[in-house]
C-alpha cells in the first residue's frame, strides 16, 4: 500500500479513507452457481425508465430470450436467464431503490435451454450496428451504478469529443473481488470488449486504473495488453488503494488529473469510463450476439467458503448463500454491493440484479448516533471536497434550500464520511433525505 | 424462525471506523494526565485535591444539566477533560469553592446552556477560567513557586510574564526552568516538556493535527520577535503550551478546516503577543481562545473547502447557505 506523506502530515486533505480490505475471495477461482428453479427480473435493475414486458404470462422462454424491452431514451432490455414458463407479472420491493417494481417471474424447466445468437466480426459492423448489439443485449454498468451503456457509449455528432476510455478495475469496496477474478481470469474478453468501444468511440487512448491490493490482476492486464491487438496506447495504471478509488470522477482525478465540471458527466472532458465487467460482457454482446443473462459475484463474509460465483440474474440471494455454505449462526445482515455503499436487504429471497456484484453476509451491529462534535473528519475524508456535517444539522432543522449552496447534489453518497464519524451519525442517509427533498422543492418552485 | 426477521436493515456504509467521541475524549484524558501529574509533582498534593473536585463538579454539573433539560446523559469524558483543563489553568492554590463555581459555569453556562457538547462557542475550561478570574481576582492573584517538598508550605512569588518578576537565573537557566516546569504559574502550564509530550500522544492518537499547535507557537515567536521582546521565552512562558496543543485545537469550538484552523492559530498567536505587550493583562493565551472562538463561525464561512470540479476561484465567492 502506497503511503502519502502529504495526507500522513495533513497537508493535504485525506479525500478518502482505509478500511480493511477483506479480500478473502481474491483466490477463489469463478466457479459457476447452481441453477435456480426461478427467476424473478425486476424491470427496474437499471437507471432510467423500467423496461416493459414483451412476454404474456404462460409463455415458454429459452436463456436470452428478450422478455422485456427498453422504452425511452435511457432504460435497458431484460432477457430471460432460465428456461421455462412465465408466470403472471408481479410486483416486488426493488432490491435497490426501496420503490415498488414490476417483476417478471419464470418457472424453471431445468433444461437450460439457450437461444441461438448471431456472432459478428466488429470491423464489419457500422457505428449503429454496434450499439444495437450492445442495446440488445440488455447491457447496464456493472460496476453498480447499472447505467444503460448503449446510452453512455451513445455520442450524437455534436456532443465533445471523446479522446480516451479509462476502465475501472479499482475495486475499492472492500471484500469484492469479482472485477479482480475477471481480470485474472478473462482480461483477453475484458480486452476485446475496449477494443470495440475504442473503435465505436474512435479513442486512440486508454488506461485501465486498478488498486495496488490486486497485483495478480495489474499483472494479468499488463501481460494481456501486450499481446493484444487494441487500436491505440492502452497502459495499466496502479492506483492506491483507497476508498473510494472507483467512483468515477476520483479515478479521473488519479489517473489524468483532471476534474469533471461540478454537475457534469466524465464525457464533459472527453473521458468515458467503464468498468471491466461492462467491457467483457460489450465484447459478448458484440462478438456473441450474447446477451446480459448472468455476471460474477463475489458472496463474501460470514458464510462457510466465500466464492466467486458466475450467477443468473433474478436467483434468490438465499440460493447463492446456501452454495457458499449458508449464514453463519451469528450473521444478522445481507448486503448487496460492498460494505460500504451496499443496500441491506429485507429478506433472503430478494432477487440478484445486474448491478449486484456482491453479497456480503455480515454481523452487524448499529452505533448510537451522538451529536456532531464538529471534528471535522468528514470534509478531510470527502473525496468530492464537500462538507458532510452540514447536510445532517441542515437537514435536521429542515432547511433545505440551503442545501443546494453546500453542493449537496455533488455528493456521490461513497459512505467515507460516515465511516469515521466518531459520532456515529449515518451521515448518508441524511444526505439521501436532503437530496430527495431538495429535487421535491425544486420541482415545486420552478 | 424466519429468515426475515433476524435480519437488520441499517443504512451504510455497513462497517465503521474504530473511532468513537468517547475514545477519542478518553485519549485526550489520557495525554492530560501527563501535565496533570507535572502540576501535583510541582505544587504539592493540594492540586490532586483540586483536579478531583474540578472533574468531579464538571461531570455532575453535566449530570444536572442533562436531568433540567431532560437529555439523556452519556458519560463520553468531555466533561472529565474540561474538568482537569480548568484545574491546570487556575493558580495551584486556588481555593477549591473557586473551582467548584469555574466548573459550574464551564459545564452548567458555557456548554449545556448552548446545547452541551457540539453546540457550544466558547471552550468550556476556558470560560470557566475566565468567570472566576473575572469573579474572584483577589483570590487568585496569588501565585507560588513550584514545592520542593510536597508538603510544605507554599512561596508566594510573581510569575515569569508578570510585571513584578525577577530573577537571578542566567538565560540559559531560565529556558531550562521554563521547560521543565521549575517556574510559578498555573497548576498545569509550568512545564513545556510535559505538555509537549501529552500534545505528541495527541498527534499519535490522530486526535489533533500540527497546523494549529505550529501555526498558535510559531505566531508567538515571530511576532514576540520582531516586538523587539525574546522569542524562546515567550513561547516558554504562560499558558501557550497547553493552550496550544489542548485548547485552541478543541474541535467543537475551533474552525472545521485545515485552512480555517491555521487562520484560527495565527490570530490567536497575534493576540497572545498584544495582550501580553501592549494589554494590561500579564498573559493573554486564554482570552486569545475565547475571541478566536468567537470568530470559529466566520473563519468557517470562508474557508469553505473547494468542491471536485468547481473552478478555483468561484468556490469560494459563491456564498452557500444563505
Amino acid at each position: 500500500m502506497k503511503v502519502d506523506l502529504f495526507e500522513v502530515l495533513g497537508i493535504r486533505r485525506a479525500e478518502g479513507v482505509h478500511p480493511p480490505g477483506h479480500k478473502t475471495t481474491s483466490e477463489a477461482m469463478i466457479e459457476r452457481a447452481p441453477l435456480p428453479e426461478r427467476v424473478v427480473l425486476p424491470m427496474s435493475q437499471h437507471i432510467g425508465a423500467p423496461a416493459t414486458p414483451v412476454v404474456a404470462p404462460g409463455d415458454h422462454v429459452v436463456v436470452g430470450q428478450r422478455v422485456a424491452e427498453a422504452v425511452g431514451a435511457c432504460s435497458a432490455s431484460i432477457h430471460a436467464t432460465i428456461s421455462g414458463e412465465v408466470k403472471p407479472l408481479t410486483t416486488i420491493v426493488s432490491p435497490t431503490t426501496g420503490t415498488p417494481t414490476g417483476a417478471i417471474v419464470i418457472e424453471g424447466d431445468g433444461e437450460d435451454t439457450w437461444g441461438t445468437f448471431e456472432a459478428a466480426d466488429p470491423d464489419s459492423l457500422s457505428s449503429e450496428e454496434i450499439l444495437a448489439r450492445i442495446a440488445d443485449a440488455g447491457i447496464v454498468g456493472l460496476g453498480g451504478a447499472a447505467f444503460p451503456t448503449h446510452v453512455k457509449l451513445n455520442r450524437p455528432p455534436e456532443s465533445p469529443a471523446i479522446h480516451t476510455v479509462l476502465v475501472n478495475g479499482a475495486e475499492c469496496e472492500p471484500h469484492i473481488t469479482s472485477d479482480d477474478r475477471l481480470m485474472r481470469e478473462k482480461p483477453d474478453r475484458i480486452l476485446a470488449g475496449l477494443r470495440v468501444v475504442m473503435q465505436l468511440l474512435s479513442v486512440h487512448r486508454a488506461y485501465v486504473g486498478i488498486e495496488d491490493n490486486k497485483p495478480r490482476a495489474i499483472e494479468a492486464m499488463r501481460q494481456t495488453i501486450q499481446k493484444a491487438d487494441l487500436p491505440g496506447d492502452v497502459s495499466v495504471i496502479a492506483l492506491g488503494t483507497k476508498y473510494p478509488m472507483g467512483a468515477e470522477k476520483t479515478m479521473i482525478k488519479a489517473v489524468l488529473g483532471r476534474e469533471v465540471p461540478e454537475g457534469g458527466f466524465p464525457t464533459d472532458i472527453g473521458v468515458a469510463v467503464q468498468n471491466v465487467a461492462t467491457l467483457a460482457a460489450v465484447a459478448d454482446a458484440v462478438l456473441d450476439g450474447r446477451p446480459l443473462v448472468e455476471r460474477v459475484v463475489t458472496i463474501a463474509g460470514s458464510v462457510a467458503t466465500p466464492r466467486n460465483l458466475i450467477s443468473r440474474f433474478g436467483s434468490p440471494a438465499s440460493l447463492l448463500i446456501d452454495a457458499c455454505g449458508g449464514m453463519s449462526p451469528d450473521a444478522n445482515s445481507i448486503v448487496f454491493g460492498g460494505p460500504m455503499m451496499g443496500i441491506a436487504q429485507a429478506s433472503a429471497d430478494v432477487p440478484l440484479l445486474k448491478s449486484t456484484n456482491c453479497v456480503l453476509i455480515q454481523r452487524e451491529v448499529a452505533g448510537i448516533e451522538r451529536d456532531c462534535i464538529r471534528c471535522g473528519r468528514c470534509i478531510q475524508r470527502c473525496p468530492m471536497g464537500l462538507m458532510p456535517l452540514m447536510y445532517v444539522s441542515h437537514v435536521k432543522k429542515d432547511m433545505i434550500a440551503e442545501l443546494a449552496g453546500y453542493h449537496v447534489l455533488s455528493c456521490v453518497e461513497c459512505g467515507a464520511c460516515a465511516y469515521d464519524c466518531p459520532a456515529s451519525i449515518p451521515i448518508v442517509s441524511y444526505i439521501k433525505l436532503g437530496k430527495a427533498k431538495l429535487r421535491q422543492l425544486g420541482r415545486r418552485t420552478p | 424462525m424466519t429468515e426475515q426477521s433476524r435480519l437488520t436493515l441499517s443504512p451504510a456504509p455497513h462497517v465503521r471506523g474504530k473511532t468513537s467521541i468517547s475514545r477519542d475524549m478518553y485519549l485526550v484524558v489520557l495525554a492530560l494526565l501527563l501535565p496533570a501529574a507535572g502540576a501535583v509533582y510541582f505544587f504539592g498534593l493540594y492540586v490532586l485535591l483540586m483536579l478531583g473536585v474540578g472533574v468531579i463538579s464538571c461531570v455532575l454539573t453535566e449530570v444536572a444539566a442533562k436531568a433540567l433539560r431532560r437529555k439523556s446523559f452519556h458519560m463520553d469524558g468531555s466533561a472529565v477533560i474540561t474538568g482537569l483543563l480548568l484545574v491546570l489553568v487556575l493558580p495551584p492554590r486556588s481555593p477549591l469553592w473557586v473551582v467548584v463555581i469555574g466548573s459550574v459555569f464551564a459545564i452548567g453556562i458555557a456548554k449545556e446552556a448552548f446545547g452541551g457538547l457540539g453546540c457550544n462557542i466558547f471552550n468550556p475550561a476556558l470560560a470557566g477560567r475566565a468567570f472566576v478570574s473575572i469573579s474572584f481576582a483577589g483570590v487568585l492573584g496569588r501565585w507560588i513557586l513550584p514545592t520542593t517538598s510536597w508538603l510544605a508550605d507554599a512561596v508566594t512569588s510573581a510569575t515569569p510574564l508578570s510585571e513584578g518578576f525577577v530573577t537571578t537565573m542566567t538565560k540559559p537557566e531560565l529556558y531550562r526552568a521554563l521547560f521543565l516546569g521549575h517556574v510559578g504559574g498555573s497548576a498545569g502550564e509550568t512545564s513545556a516538556l510535559l505538555i509537549l509530550i501529552g500534545g505528541a500522544m495527541l498527534l499519535a492518537f490522530g486526535i489533533i493535527k500540527w497546523h494549529i499547535p505550529v501555526f498558535y507557537i510559531a505566531t508567538v515567536f515571530v511576532l514576540s520577535w520582531i516586538m523587539g521582546q525574546d522569542p524562546l521565552f515567550h513561547i516558554l512562558a504562560g499558558g501557550l503550551m497547553l493552550g496550544a496543543f489542548f485548547m485552541a485545537t478543541d474541535y467543537v469550538t475551533g474552525p472545521l478546516t485545515t485552512r480555517g484552523r491555521i487562520l484560527f492559530a495565527v490570530g490567536a498567536g497575534v493576540l497572545v503577543v498584544l495582550i501580553r505587550l501592549i494589554g494590561s493583562m500579564p498573559e493573554g493565551v486564554a482570552y486569545s481562545i475565547l475571541v478566536m472562538n468567537a470568530f470559529t463561525p466566520l473563519i468557517d464561512r470562508y474557508t469553505r473547502p473547494r468542491p471536485l470540479g468547481m473552478p478555483r476561484k468561484s468556490a469560494r465567492t459563491r456564498a452557500g447557505g444563505e
